[in-house]
């Protein structure tokens, strides 16, 4: 039974990992043959790294990446604060408000996103491009931000704030010294879930950028659409590279500390 | 000092990027281009039946294999030592760290009609066959991409069922088959539950799928919508009472789920 479900793990485990790794192999192929391997090049990494595009949609998609989770961070933590000290009610309105974008299809959200440019963009003369996909951004990585924070106060004693000022802290240091570290661990995590989905997303940026302000995986999109290019199986393997080196020192972070605080605990 | 108000920006920028937005969606979907009120185009959706089956056929048979595929995994998962565990559970969740496009892209080239399932079966004297642009290829699609979304939840759920419990069920004579049966499956039911929202909703929504794996003939209802707003058959009012539609079948499905699991919220 238990060799049983080893052979099965190790059946999903290839499922999941052929695709990946047929892309890899692939990118390292002379020709643009996508099932005869026929040679060993890097000609595919050459081309990708002088192709203006997709460097430039890259460089364009960390910037919107970063830009729209700091803004996301520092106006969902605040919101937390907020939604917090709210009665119950408003706060389940509130909280439930902010469940739409994560609950909504990733298309429903692109597409009302739309209207509204499109409705606003003929009023107030502005284009499609960086300042849209920006907003879209923004709106789709609050919702993280706060459901990644508000946990962390319902863990807190309510009355440590009220306690530090008591004791003589102005209602800023109390919030500085008292509630911020407590929350810290749920702001840090917010704050790298939504670049990560930044990062990733195509669906809504699909349907609210210009032409002015291609994302990777805009760009991707449109590579996948034209005839075919071994340059995306040299991109995937790169993107792959990173994944696992950046997975492996999260990794090994989180063992460490895991390692340490039981050591700590006893 | 009043903590609330820190929360002002963003109830204003929840009124205007989700409220409002929702609020044009219905607005579009129930008004033609002067601006009048007109039920024309929710009764348009209903040309589309066959497409709305389709999505919904298709994106239910990805669902339940998920579910079948991820079950086994999740169990084992949970059952094994706590460092092991991380190790795997982040070798499980590693391709979903690709772009979808990507790895929806990687199917294309694996089984495109010169891809290299064809070209495998062709050195032993099969094929070709036509393995893209089926429903099958979009079916397989939603499986891979969405199948650590059925993982995930299911893990998280089982890994909290004390190993006591199922020894006590095999000390109380149960087999392994009826403790599985009567003790896992009961207590993963939130697990299940949330698993099968988490597929579904992007399966059922999905427009990039059908478009790189499923060729022109399996359309489901995102290229329906897609189409309605960037492609040639430019209608917003078409997309949005698609959109409408579509939200509806959803918030339905989640109430129908939430009815299995009255203690927990389905989400995340």
């Amino acid at each position: 039974m238990k060799k049983l479900g080893k052979i099965y793990m190790a059946l999903v485990l290839l499922f999941l990992y052929v695709p990946i790794f047929v892309l890899i192999v692939f990118s390292f192929n002379e020709t643009k043959s996508r099932s005869v391997f026929s040679g060993f090049t890097l000609d595919w990494y050459v081309r990708l790294f002088h192709n203006r595009i997709i460097i430039s949609s890259l460089i364009n998609t960390i910037i919107i990446a970063a830009a729209a989770s700091i803004i996301s961070t520092i106006l969902g933590t605040l919101a937390a604060i907020g939604i917090n000290s709210m009665k119950k009610l408003p706060k389940t309105v509130v909280m439930n408000v902010n469940n739409i974008p994560i609950i909504n299809p990733e298309i429903v959200t692109g597409v009302s996103l739309m209207l509204l440019f499109v409705f606003f963009a003929a009023r107030m003369n502005f284009e499609f491009g960086f300042g849209t996909l920006l907003i879209a951004h923004i709106t789709f990585d609050v919702p993280y931000v706060i459901l990644n924070v508000m946990p962390k106060f319902n863990q807190m004693d309510p009355h440590l704030y009220e306690a530090a000022q008591d004791l003589g802290c102005s209602p800023l240091k109390a919030f500085s010294k008292v509630v911020l570290p407590e929350i810290m661990p749920g702001v840090i995590s917010g704050f790298l879930m939504s670049f990560t989905y930044s990062l990733d997303d195509f669906v809504v940026s699909y349907f609210t950028t210009g032409s002015s302000s291609q994302t990777l995986p805009i760009t991707i999109y449109s590579m996948t659409r034209r005839k075919v290019s071994p340059e995306i199986n040299a991109l995937s393997t790169i993107i792959f590279a990173v994944v696992v080196i950046v997975l492996l020192i999260k990794h090994t972070v989180e063992t460490r500390s895991a390692h340490k605080s039981s050591a700590q605990g006893g | 000092m009043k903590l609330k108000v820190f929360s002002a920006p963003y109830l204003i920028w929840m009124a205007v990027f989700i409220v409002v937005p929702l609020l044009m969606v219905v607005y579009f979907a129930f008004t033609d281009d002067a601006g009048h009120f007109t039920m024309q185009h929710i009764s348009d959706v209903g040309q589309y039946a066959n497409i709305f089956v389709r999505s919904v056929w298709l994106s239910l048979v990805a669902t339940a294999v998920c579910l079948v595929m991820a079950y086994p995994v999740s169990f084992m998962l949970s059952r094994m030592d706590k460092h092991r565990q991380g190790t795997m559970l982040m070798i499980v969740m590693l391709p979903m760290w690709m772009n979808f496009l990507l790895r929806t892209y990687a199917w294309m080239t694996i089984l495109g009609n010169n891809g290299i399932l064809n070209h495998l079966l062709s050195l032993v004297g099969l094929g070709p066959y036509k393995f893209i642009n089926t429903s099958g290829a979009v079916v397989l699609g939603m499986v891979y991409n969405y199948l650590p979304f059925m993982i995930l939840p299911l893990y998280s759920v089982m890994v909290k069922i004390d190993h006591s419990l199922l020894e006590a069920a095999s000390d109380l004579g149960c087999s392994s088959r009826s403790t599985l049966l009567r003790v896992v499956l009961p207590l993963s039911v939130p697990g299940i539950t949330s698993g099968i929202t988490m597929v579904f909703v992007p399966a059922i929504s999905t427009f990039i799928i059908s478009r790189m794996l499923g060729g022109g003939s399996n359309l489901l209802i995102g290229d329906l919508i897609e189409m309605q707003f960037l492609g040639n058959a430019y209608n917003p009012h078409l997309g949005a009472a698609i959109s409408l539609v579509l939200m509806v079948m959803i918030l339905l499905i989640m109430t129908l789920m939430n009815q299995f699991d009255p203690d927990e919220q389905v989400l995340m």
